[in-house]
């Protein structure tokens, strides 16, 4: 794996290409700002294929987690053909992870030596060798090492953040080991894992050391939203990634909302998890925050210049991440009951091309199954979109705009 | 002034041509002319309630090749209610289905809710379970929301009983059908656009049946429904009430046998003159992880099929199968609807796929001979048969081997 920059401004991101994410699928490749595409095991939530295939430009690597794995590693080893073929995935990178990022795991199952994760089934504790065995039976493209993440607490003491960083090192060096008896794991890359929660010495002491590990891209761990003040997070994932090689992808997991993305691409992260379409569609919402820019550079200059207002409604407490935020609309508000608009004016995806507000207003409040299959392929349609737009506002020197553009009340209120 | 050209032109909303008979059973394959597209017959229709497949796009449902699905008068008249549909340009805007809808009256729910719901001539008295509100459903109403639907085929607001009981209420029920036939054929507002059918009632009573018959076949309706039964009654009742009923109902017009789905009932009851079916059950039992196969049921979520790396069945061509492995699904239960999803389509595709193999059959004059194999498959042996189907089959010359 190795990411082509294409374009680097200093505090405003890069823009680039990641290319050789998979060796069965070389022609794969993922542009940078970019964002992976969510599962429950390896199926986008509520999605079968022909509802996932409405939307086009899907993203090339797909997000499989432990979590959902984990405890159909005996199936997975009977199968022997690794979990794409399990899962009936044809032309994808897979990409595995340990946690679920729409999923808040609970503190204090930590060791020395082991992670948890939760399954339907409930906890299950892992060691770097039964993680390793897992991802021998999954046969992901890429996966991120085992790591010590439970810095997200408030008051985590310093002596606890040394630790997992330690640990999580520790932990990188015992999976490369076992990476390289492993066959199956040959043609497989390793992202390393940043630690050092919200202490600046322990996150450089991280940055650091893992780069000095053979890996091909970093995981910016202990950022997720409503664990860190955002400015704190921006300084601080700007301080880790002057410390990592330019050349290598860095991923930042659990961060999704479009605000933090953007602040977060500034401070140098190129790839996020995309989980947050997921979120917002299981409470009953469907994104609608404007991503357009305009294209003319004179009237670009005089919008700039315009006193924007910025309405923050929804979600001004970032810890609860079931809360609405402001790139949504509430479909089960009355307010929709007889709007016979698409979700969104000039939406391409499936369901808004077939649907309406009043349609899926009454599918929500009926707790039909189908609100969250059209949803799904809403949010996901304008996530991807918003994404799109990034690259091109990181092209074109215009990611002020987008930035503004992105926090606008308007696109909130039926058109 | 000349006649209105409009009575001349007018097409029939229904049309039906019968393309083959069964020299041996009842059977009929059709074509059934409608609005909104021709339905082949016999059709099962899958029912989406509340204006939706469970889980399922239009887009999806229409690739399935369905023709014809079902949405439900009382749900819809709660929520969203009739002028909203309306304003949304009926049931098929709404929904967005392009083909053919047929819209129950809202009786069955007599049944089905009878804690919260009081018969009287003018018509149901309901409690909604919503809000506590007291709604009247007389055949004026059931037939004015059905017209704000703009169903392609309206059944009539019907007195149903149980088919588990018995005794006076059964004969007071079916005179009341008839009497709220006539009114709901007097409320129709579209009978240009929009099919009411009558619907037979008189429960397990052959005697009740045949007056039921005999009155609703002098009044001129697009076709008829044999109501009533499917509530569990014995099988062995309930075939010999079928079979009267298709022996009384014109050949011309389509018999629509409510509630049924079961495979094994679907072949019987075409064997014994039925052309349209409708139920819940494939689709519900989808989301319980049941998921139906010529030979019985494969429940996904047991165990067994932890490592089982076959499809549900490796013969079926629906995209569920074509893709996914049934060790794959009982894992995908644990983590995601979707799950949920794919049986469904399965059970669509096997209901949609099973009625067309019987049309062909009867088509091509071997629709004898398919039920011979159809019963092979679906049952270990020759004793496992069920009773009631052989007796069934019997009455209509065939013999199971």
């Amino acid at each position: 794996m190795h990411l082509e920059l294409t374009r680097v401004v200093q505090g405003s991101g890069r823009l680039g290409v990641l290319r050789g994410l998979s060796r069965t699928r070389p022609h794969h490749s993922l542009e940078t700002p970019g964002c992976l595409l969510y599962t429950h095991l390896g199926s986008v939530p509520h999605l079968t294929q022909d509802t996932l295939h409405t939307l086009k430009d899907l993203p090339s690597v797909t997000q499989v987690t432990l979590s959902d794995i984990a405890e159909h590693q005996e199936v997975l080893e009977s199968f022997k053909e690794g979990f794409r073929k399990f899962a009936g995935l044809h032309d994808t990178v897979l990409y595995c992870s340990l946690h679920d990022p729409a999923a808040l795991c609970p503190a204090g199952y930590t060791t020395n030596k082991t992670v948890s994760v939760w399954g339907s089934g409930g906890r299950m504790e892992l060691t770097v060798t039964k993680f390793m065995s897992l991802q021998k039976c999954t046969q992901p493209d890429w996966y991120t090492s085992m790591a010590d993440g439970e810095t997200w607490q408030v008051n985590t003491t310093r002596k606890r953040v040394r630790k997992s960083v330690d640990r999580t090192l520790a932990h990188l060096d015992e999976c490369l080991l076992l990476h390289h008896k492993l066959p199956e794991l040959e043609e497989v890359s390793v992202f390393g894992v940043v630690e050092g929660g919200d202490i600046v010495d322990e996150r450089l002491r991280s940055a650091r050391e893992t780069a000095k590990r053979p890996v091909v891209g970093f995981c910016l761990d202990g950022f997720q939203t409503g664990f860190m003040e955002p400015s704190v997070r921006a300084q601080l994932i700007a301080a880790v990634t002057e410390e990592l090689p330019e050349d290598k992808p860095r991923l930042l997991p659990g961060v999704g909302r479009p605000d933090e993305v953007l602040a977060c691409v500034e401070a140098g992260v190129d790839v996020f998890e995309g989980f947050f379409p997921f979120q917002v569609t299981e409470r009953g919402c469907a994104l609608c925050f404007r991503f357009d820019v305009t294209p003319d550079p004179e009237s670009a200059v005089l919008e700039l210049n315009k006193e924007e207002e910025v309405v923050r409604n929804g979600n001004v407490n970032r810890d609860d991440q079931t809360q609405m935020t402001p790139f949504e609309i509430n479909l089960k508000d009355k307010r929709y009951e007889d709007d016979f608009g698409p979700l969104v004016k000039g939406c391409g995806c499936y369901s808004c091309q077939n649907h309406q507000r009043a349609y899926l207003h009454h599918l929500l409040v009926t707790n039909e199954l189908l609100a969250g299959v059209l949803l799904m392929i809403h949010n996901t349609s304008h996530y991807l979109g918003f994404f799109k737009a990034l690259r091109a506002a990181l092209a074109s020197d215009q990611l002020e705009l987008l930035k503004r553009r992105v926090m606008e009340a308007g696109g909130r209120e039926s058109d | 002034m000349a006649a209105p050209m409009q009575s001349l032109t007018a097409v029939s909303p229904l049309t039906l041509r019968i393309v083959a008979e069964c020299p041996v059973t009842k059977a009929r394959a059709c074509e059934l002319a409608l609005p909104h597209c021709t339905v082949s017959t016999p059709v099962f229709m899958p029912v989406g309630t509340q204006g939706t497949l469970k889980g399922i796009t239009v887009d999806q449902l229409e690739s399935l090749g369905c023709q014809i699905c079902l949405g439900n008068t009382y749900h819809l008249g709660m929520r969203p209610g009739p002028e909203l549909i309306e304003k949304a340009n009926g049931l098929h805007g709404f929904m967005n289905w392009k083909r053919n809808l047929l819209t129950d009256s809202g009786g069955f729910q007599m049944v089905s809710l009878v804690e919260l719901s009081e018969v009287t001539e003018e018509g149901v008295r309901f409690k909604s379970p919503y809000d506590g509100k007291e709604i009247l459903l007389s055949p004026e109403k059931s037939v004015s929301i059905q017209n704000s639907l703009g169903s392609d085929i309206m059944m009539q607001l019907d007195d149903v009983v149980s088919s588990t009981v018995s005794g006076p209420r059964v004969e007071e029920a079916m005179h009341r059908s008839i009497r709220w036939l006539d009114r709901c054929i007097a409320a129709n507002k579209n009978p240009d656009k929009q099919n009411l059918f009558a619907i037979i009632q008189g429960g397990l009573n052959a005697e009740l049946r045949r007056a039921c018959l005999e009155e609703m076949t002098k009044r001129d309706v697009p076709g008829f429904a044999i109501g009533g039964l499917s509530g569990g009654e014995e099988k062995d009742d309930f075939w010999r009430m079928v079979t009267l009923s298709t022996d009384h109902l014109p050949r011309e017009k389509p018999r629509y046998l409510m509630g049924v789905g079961y495979a094994v009932d679907l072949v019987v009851c075409v064997a014994l003159g039925c052309d349209m079916f409708d139920c819940v059950f494939p689709t519900r039992t989808a989301r319980f992880g049941s998921a139906l196969v010529p030979w019985g049921s494969v429940q996904v979520k047991h165990k067994q099929y932890a490592k089982d790396f076959q499809p549900i069945d490796p013969d079926c061509q629906c995209p569920t199968c074509k893709r996914h492995s049934r060790a794959y699904l009982h894992a995908l239960f644990k983590s995601d609807t979707a799950a949920m999803h794919h049986i469904t389509i399965h059970n669509i595709s096997y209901q949609l796929s099973l009625m067309r193999s019987v049309r062909q059959s009867i088509v091509e004059g071997r629709f004898p001979q398919f039920i011979q194999t159809f019963m092979r498959r679906m049952f270990l042996s020759r004793d496992q048969y069920p009773s009631w189907a052989v007796d069934a089959l019997a009455s209509v010359n065939i013999t199971l081997e």
